[in-house]
């Protein structure tokens, strides 16, 4: 059912930065592309040109690294690897040092453990700023390397005024460069894994800095917010912009009533602030937890999830229908339809492919659906005056917070989301509480929203939308429940950490037009034999490749549905996510979340009874209708890349 | 053009096309042998055995390959290969063209330094009678599986890219940032492609020896060190220029031969060599001594080692990449600290936590540049201790 | 028709991209082109590098900020690089300084109001053995004394109107 376009990442940094591949052919001491080395005195074989860094790890033996992140590829640039390889005269960085002939390592001599701690005290002397009024206070790679060496004085001194202004111009971003240890790895997230290109190493030997382009403000440039860099870096050079001080001051005045909505990523990483393992699942204690802060109401995004999936949907739906049965040019046009959730992705396609702007489905992100729902129909309901509501947003995703202070998000009239809040954020608000997470009781959300089902959870992954979106519709459309199909509603050909997924379905049969969408369209014997084409991709590199292959009319050009997201792994890898940021982690968190999913009782968008419920009292012209358009909608912006 | 250098040269005396037409009649592997036999090492100064270099480059299977001319001299102190390039162009092209045969390349590229840009239309000229005369282009010599052209590339102005994975990079387009290595450019070069980067004048020297032979080159020089060199002398001389003198010559001979007996001290090897006191100058410019590309600065009685260490730095701070650590804040803090040296106010403990640093980044930098950066400091601080110690700014 | 500056400036890259191959390693090529054409790589032109190269203008500026001959700031019509290395510096380089900064009005890394002049240093030039050494454009002088440093922006500034722009000025 599915095969992927080329997958590989066609890494574009320079090859400075490369380890490159190591041919097998005629080198000496292989066997069947094996090498064995000894390092510390243990002999270890290993494949043909593996590191010696991944040599150690295979040995548990512990080599520190800054530069090196095992999402992007080689620097060999901070040094503080270095170890020694007998007959060589210099030390080796093992990170970038391929194992093709059998050598003897040492990691821990005399001359190592000096260059190491000279390395550290080097960076020392050209890092502004003291620990303990940092945000990375304990989660600092640099901080917890001097500790490990013993860094208890300044050996090249330590700067004692900023040289650098702090960028704090993006709402979601923030750059303070005196904390910048030129790693890189910003540099390789923002190029390689991201395909944003928005930040480089400028200038040269002593001036070199990591700056944009023209050394302008993030604002005035093409970040697209993902903070995928801030999960990347080893300091507080780069970190979130953080609203918590507002946040509690909304929630220490009595006048206002501040509620939450969480989305289900948080949920499955906020336990790894709290020492827990990636992947445990947190949602129910944390509801606990926020009302203990003191917010007032607690909300879960899946039930806009579960709404997104209907509106978004019902606009695929349309689109197929005038396409397919009406013949309308123009709404062909624009298929495939894309997701919008993403908001990285959004402000992405803005500014790279502005020209494919009317593909985006105009359904807003879940987190903008419930803002405007929380100061309409929630305030309604409980007659609570919508100014004085303070409306917060947990999410996975430093992208969001731009999302909020986009000029156009106050459909409610008032600012539709007021602050995000990332896991990080929230996490540190709750430790500033003395509130022992883990340890809460469990309790549920409030109504009226209630509980949402399974498929708002897995908005978190990537492939998720796709498979809540095929659930519904195959079960809107046939009238038969998807489980008769994917055993145990599993869409299994849209899941995993592929970086492009391609997916087809056809309608053999077709039932009854559900109620709710009636007066859209009268009958489904149009879809009857149609193939429904999707496509699934993660990372705006990968982003990247589906658009120029639609452009090249590839395969993603004969999609119906693309869903995109901007993180790798989806949300559950977002730029707010605790750090630091692994495969394994990501894969931990999707686990909890597909669990979560599986032990929902409602499973399906379009079962929820909430969702029911908003559509008859509230947004009584159903999905897409009028009320839906004004609240639920939006329009995009031509950015362009260009900067002047 | 007026001759630049002093004295006689071995390159006036010889036919520039006769190692290339000799070339034209050998086998792949006897060019390569012959080259290995006279034990020639790299003229650029790290002196990596060319023969070997060649060998690597020939043995890897590769659709295209590439010959690079390392045409960017920046080690401070270093002329001769501008010397070279004005006045035996022809003699630098045709062992580019004999490496070419050897290794099977068709293309060789001369990276010629941004400082040089009024060289260019020079070596355009020669290129093209070359061209006409048969000597590039294909069938060379009239040998029609022998096709070999050259093309100029311009630097932009960065000493860094005298390194020879730094000037990959900037060929391909990108920051002249050192590689890591392995691999090295003989098997993953230019666009991935197996690559020899020589000196201008290891070219000019491989010309001369398929002419000659390996023995007349390696008759000359020490053991380990064969062949005549070619020298950059400046600094406080009678005649400064360039000049050839055997390998292994004792730096006292060679300042006879210079006009610059009284020297307090010299720098072997430009800014990343060493400074050698003249209680050493016994020492040799020799690989097995004092490895150098030729470029020798004389400091006269008067001169102040500080202010000298200090220069070096400055180039240092203003040259390195930038990527790695030690290099790059490394040479930051040896300049404070000289700096410190001068003003008076640098204690002996700091000064040793800086020569245990300067051994840091001999250790532990990217690439060559990192790993001689400190070493004129370190001998400066070395040898010219009373020197250096105690200042008093009045 | 008229043609803005800015049209005329994606034209020429366009034209050189042509010549070049669409491809990174043309990338120093095409700055060169564009600084000796319009004596800097205004941050519109790397942009439009960037475009046809399919890579991001941040790179592109990367490698600019990384080369010494490579500027995004505009610069005067003749840059006077003066070497600083230490046969040079040995040579009398101070001197020779001192005299070209009061004879442009301006300090080292500045450009003169009128845009005809800037002053930097540069690091060795390879005339270590003809110090103090110094480049107008691309142009070398050496042994320069302080009289001569004078003599030379002398005639800088006559030359200066008589060539084409599209030529960097070489005085002879």
């Amino acid at each position: 059912m599915t095969n992927s376009i080329d997958n590989c990442s066609s890494c574009r940094s320079p090859k400075s930065m490369k380890v490159h591949e190591v041919s097998t052919q005629t080198q000496t001491g292989q066997i069947g592309g094996q090498v064995s080395l000894v390092i510390d005195g243990k002999t270890i074989k290993v494949p043909l040109g593996t590191t010696i860094l991944e040599a150690c790890r295979t040995l548990n033996i512990r080599i520190p690294t800054l530069c090196y992140h095992e999402d992007l590829c080689v620097a060999g640039i901070c040094r503080i690897c270095v170890v020694e390889v007998e007959k060589m005269h210099t030390l080796q960085a093992a990170c970038s040092f391929p194992v093709t002939a059998p050598i003897v390592v040492h990691t821990h001599t005399r001359k190592v453990r000096h260059a190491r701690r000279h390395i550290l005290d080097l960076m020392l002397s050209d890092h502004y700023g003291e620990c303990y009024s940092c945000s990375r206070n304990g989660t600092c790679e640099l901080q917890t390397l001097a500790q490990e060496y013993g860094v208890d004085f300044y050996r090249f001194g330590h700067p004692s005024e900023s040289t650098h202004k702090v960028d704090r111009s993006s709402h979601s971003v923030v750059r303070d460069m005196d904390k910048c240890i030129l790693c890189r790895r910003c540099v390789r997230t923002c190029i390689d894994l991201q395909e944003v290109g928005v930040l480089e190493a400028i200038n040269r030997g002593d001036h070199t800095k990591i700056s944009t382009f023209m050394d302008k403000q993030l604002a005035d440039v093409v970040c697209i917010n993902c903070g995928q860099c801030i999960n990347r870096c080893p300091t507080a050079a780069l970190k979130a912009n953080d609203p918590t001080d507002d946040v509690w001051a909304a929630i220490d005045d009595p006048d206002k009533h501040v509620v939450i909505q969480t989305a289900p990523s948080p949920r499955a990483a906020i336990g790894e602030c709290f020492d827990l393992e990636p992947g445990t699942p947190m949602t129910w204690q944390m509801n606990t937890a926020l009302r203990e802060c003191g917010f007032d109401a607690v909300f879960d995004t899946n039930f806009t999830a579960d709404l997104t999936i209907i509106e978004e949907g019902t606009e695929l739906i349309l689109r197929l229908y005038k396409a397919l049965v009406q013949g309308d040019q123009k709404v062909a046009e624009s298929l495939p339809q894309f997701t919008s959730c993403s908001p990285g992705w959004v402000k992405y396609i803005e500014h790279f492919y502005p020209d494919y702007l009317h593909h985006v489905s105009s359904a807003k992100s879940p987190q903008q659906m419930f803002g405007a729902l929380i100061k309409t129909y929630y305030a309604k309901k409980r007659n609570i005056d919508p100014s004085k509501i303070v409306s917060v947003a947990l999410m996975p995703c430093s992208a969001k917070k731009f999302e909020c202070n986009r000029p156009e998000m106050v459909d409610s009239g008032y600012k539709d989301i007021d602050y995000g809040l990332t896991t990080r954020e929230l996490a540190k608000m709750i430790h500033e509480a003395g509130i022992d997470m883990p340890k809460m009781e469990k309790s549920d959300f409030d109504d009226p929203f209630g509980t949402a089902t399974g498929s708002g959870v897995i908005f978190g992954a990537s492939g998720g939308v796709m498979e809540s979106a095929l659930r519904c519709v195959v079960e809107l459309v046939t009238g038969e429940a998807v489980e008769n199909i994917f055993e145990n509603a599993r869409i299994e050909p849209v899941r995993g950490f592929e970086g492009t997924k391609l997916a087809e379905l056809t309608f053999d049969k077709v039932g009854p037009v559900p109620d709710l969408l009636k007066h859209l369209v009268p009958n489904w014997d149009w879809m009857k034999g149609v193939t429904l084409k999707v496509g699934v991709c993660h990372g705006t590199a990968n982003a990247k490749k589906v658009m120029d292959d639609i452009i090249a009319g590839g395969p993603f050009s004969k999609c119906h549905f693309i869903e995109f997201m901007a993180c790798p792994g989806g949300c559950l890898g977002g730029g707010g996510q605790p750090i630091p940021t692994s495969e394994a982690i990501r894969a931990a968190r999707a686990r909890a979340i597909y669990a979560e999913d599986e032990s929902s009782t409602v499973r399906k968008s379009h079962l929820n009874p909430a969702i029911l419920d908003v559509y008859h009292e509230f947004l009584t012209d159903g999905p897409c209708g009028k009320t839906a358009h004004k609240l639920l909608h939006t329009h995009y912006i031509r950015r362009g890349k260009y900067i002047m | 053009m007026k001759a630049m250098h002093q004295g006689d040269l071995t390159f006036s005396s010889i036919d520039p096309n006769a190692g290339l037409k000799r070339a034209i009649q050998m086998k792949r592997i006897d060019i390569i042998g012959e080259i290995s036999r006279s034990k020639m090492r790299g003229r650029g100064g790290a002196g990596f055995p060319t023969g070997t270099k060649w060998n690597l480059a020939a043995a890897a299977v590769a659709p295209k390959k590439y010959i690079v001319c390392n045409a960017d001299e920046g080690e401070p102190g270093t002329f001769k290969d501008r010397v070279i390039l004005q006045e035996f162009a022809d003699l630098v092209f045709a062992g580019m063209t004999i490496a070419g045969k050897a290794i099977n390349a068709l293309e060789g590229i001369v990276y010629l330094r941004a400082e040089y840009t009024y060289l260019l239309s020079h070596l355009e000229a020669v290129l093209d009678q070359r061209r006409k005369a048969g000597l590039l282009g294909s069938s060379i010599g009239g040998d029609e599986s022998f096709s070999f052209d050259i093309t100029i590339r311009m630097g932009s102005g960065a000493y860094i890219c005298g390194e020879e994975t730094a000037l990959i990079e900037s060929m391909e387009g990108f920051r002249g940032e050192p590689r890591n290595r392995p691999p090295y450019p003989v098997d993953t070069g230019f666009m991935k492609h197996p690559t020899v980067v020589n000196n201008v004048e290891t070219f000019a020297w491989a010309a001369c020896i398929i002419a000659r032979g390996a023995d007349w080159f390696n008759a000359v020089g020490t053991d380990k060190s064969t062949g005549y060199k070619l020298f950059s002398i400046s600094g406080d001389v009678q005649r400064p220029g360039v000049y050839e003198f055997p390998m292994g010559i004792m730096v006292s001979d060679l300042l006879k031969e210079v006009g610059g007996s009284d020297a307090k001290a010299v720098q072997i090897g430009g800014a990343s060599g060493h400074c050698v006191p003249a209680s050493e100058f016994s020492r040799t410019c020799a690989f097995e001594d004092m490895s150098t590309g030729g470029s020798v600065i004389v400091f006269g009685p008067l001169r102040d080692m500080l202010d000298i260490a200090e220069n070096f730095l400055e180039f240092f701070v203003e040259e390195s990449c930038g990527q790695c650590t030690p290099c790059r804040i490394g040479n930051v803090k040896l300049l404070e600290g000289v700096r410190m040296l001068k003003e008076g106010t640098c204690s002996m403990t700091y000064l040793k936590e800086l020569l245990s640093l300067g051994e840091t980044m001999q250790l532990a930098s990217k690439c060559g540049l990192g790993q001689s950066s400190p070493n004129a400091f370190l001998s400066i601080v070395r040898h010219f201790k009373p020197e250096i110690m105690g200042r008093v700014n009045l | 028709m008229l043609v803005t500056e800015n049209e005329r400036l994606r034209q020429n890259i366009l034209d050189w991209a042509d010549e070049l191959n669409r491809d990174r390693s043309a990338l120093i090529p095409l700055l060169q082109r564009v600084q000796k054409r319009y004596s800097s790589v205004s941050g519109f032109a790397m942009q439009v590098i960037a475009d046809i190269l399919d890579i991001h203008p941040v790179e592109v500026y990367s490698v600019v900020s990384f080369y010494s001959f490579l500027d995004h700031k505009p610069k005067g019509r003749f840059i006077i690089r003066l070497c600083q290395t230490i046969s040079c510096a040995m040579a009398g380089k101070d001197r020779v300084a001192r005299q070209l900064e009061n004879e442009l009005g301006i300090r080292f890394g500045e450009t003169t109001a009128d845009g005809k002049f800037t002053l930097e240093y540069t690091n060795c030039l390879g005339m270590c053995d003809r110090g103090p050494a110094m480049l107008v454009n691309d142009q070398v002088f050496t042994q320069v004394s302080p009289e001569r440093a004078h003599e030379i922006v002398e005639k800088c500034r006559q030359t200066f109107g008589t060539f084409a722009l599209q030529d960097q000025g070489r005085i002879d």
